[in-house]
């Protein structure tokens, strides 16, 4: 079973690499793009075959080592489930 | 004073807080691995500079959750004066320790240089050798030194009276309230980005970083 987990800064965290990449993505002629935020994409694999059981540990991962709760966001997905 | 300095993969200031603490205390510094779990009995504990475990994830994030953490953890709750510099900041703050995060700068750029920075209160064991609102020279070295935390954790930290220093000249890397470093609840774990270590000998530039040392001397030898 696999986890697709994206991690996201919260709202109102200053996003200084989204801006550059909006910053270039003008400078490369993409008119009209009004803001970027960036984050990360992590993939767990898990022997784990209980869809509810595997849902708990990613969440309790994310909680409390992929994210940090101060200053983004988690959300994930179960493939295989 | 008895000092230990703990050593991660990766941590690339360790033995120039052990020499300083050598220097200041006129005993050896105990250096502990970060595979080690029984810590040395130790008045100050000290997490140094560098990027731990590579700074994969986010910088100190895989440190704060090693064994030799969890360590300096349980010596802290129980009042072991701890302190973190720059990486050391990041895990301390990972780990619970220290309120907040500290992000990428806003400049997106490393920075290297001497700052100023102010002593917000000079009665704790890691400031008492300085004098009211002093004015130091110290440099940073760093690429994640954005302090961050929520509006009403940052106004409850100031109101506590938990920030330590502040950068008093231009802000160099987005900090908010131009934080620099905070102290634990109990002021007994501090944090801080600019590298007193680095300013604790005639040789480098100066000794307003060596003052910080001096004070935990005389906090535990006094």
């Amino acid at each position: 079973m696999k986890a697709r987990i994206k991690v996201t800064l919260k709202n109102g965290v200053l996003d200084p690499q989204g801006k550059a990449i909006a910053n270039a993505l003008d400078s490369l002629g993409f008119a009209g793009v009004e803001d970027v935020r960036q984050g990360k994409y992590i993939e767990v694999t898990l022997a784990e075959t209980d869809p509810a059981k595997a849902r708990a540990e990613v969440e309790r991962m994310c909680r409390e080592l992929l994210s940090n709760p101060v200053m983004e966001n988690f959300h994930f997905e179960m493939e295989g489930a | 004073m008895r000092a230990s300095v703990v050593v991660f993969p990766g941590s690339n200031c360790d033995r120039d807080i052990a020499r300083t603490l050598a220097a200041v205390t006129g005993r050896p510094t105990t250096m502990v691995w970060h595979a080690d779990t029984d810590l040395p009995d130790s008045d100050l504990i000290v997490l140094p500079g560098g990027f731990s475990y590579g700074d994969y994830l986010r910088s100190g994030a895989m440190a704060a959750h090693s064994p030799v953490v969890r360590a300096v953890a349980e010596r802290a709750k129980a009042g072991v004066a701890v302190l973190g510099v720059c990486n050391g900041f990041q895990v301390l703050t990972e780990a619970g320790l220290l309120p907040g995060a500290l992000m990428r700068n806003a400049s997106l750029k490393y920075v290297c240089r001497d700052v100023s920075l102010s002593v917000e209160r000079n009665d704790t064991p890691f400031t008492r050798a300085y004098a009211p609102n002093e004015s130091l020279t110290i440099p940073i070295a760093h690429k994640d030194g954005c302090y961050f935390a929520d509006e009403d954790t940052l106004d409850r930290i100031e109101g506590d009276g938990r920030v330590a220093f502040r950068y008093s000249g231009d802000n160099p890397n987005g900090s908010r309230r131009n934080i620099a470093g905070v102290y634990s609840e109990n002021l007994r774990v501090l944090g801080l980005m600019p590298h007193p270590e680095r300013m604790a000998d005639p040789a480098l530039g100066g000794t307003d970083g060596e003052k910080l040392f001096r004070s935990l001397f005389a906090a535990f030898n006094g």
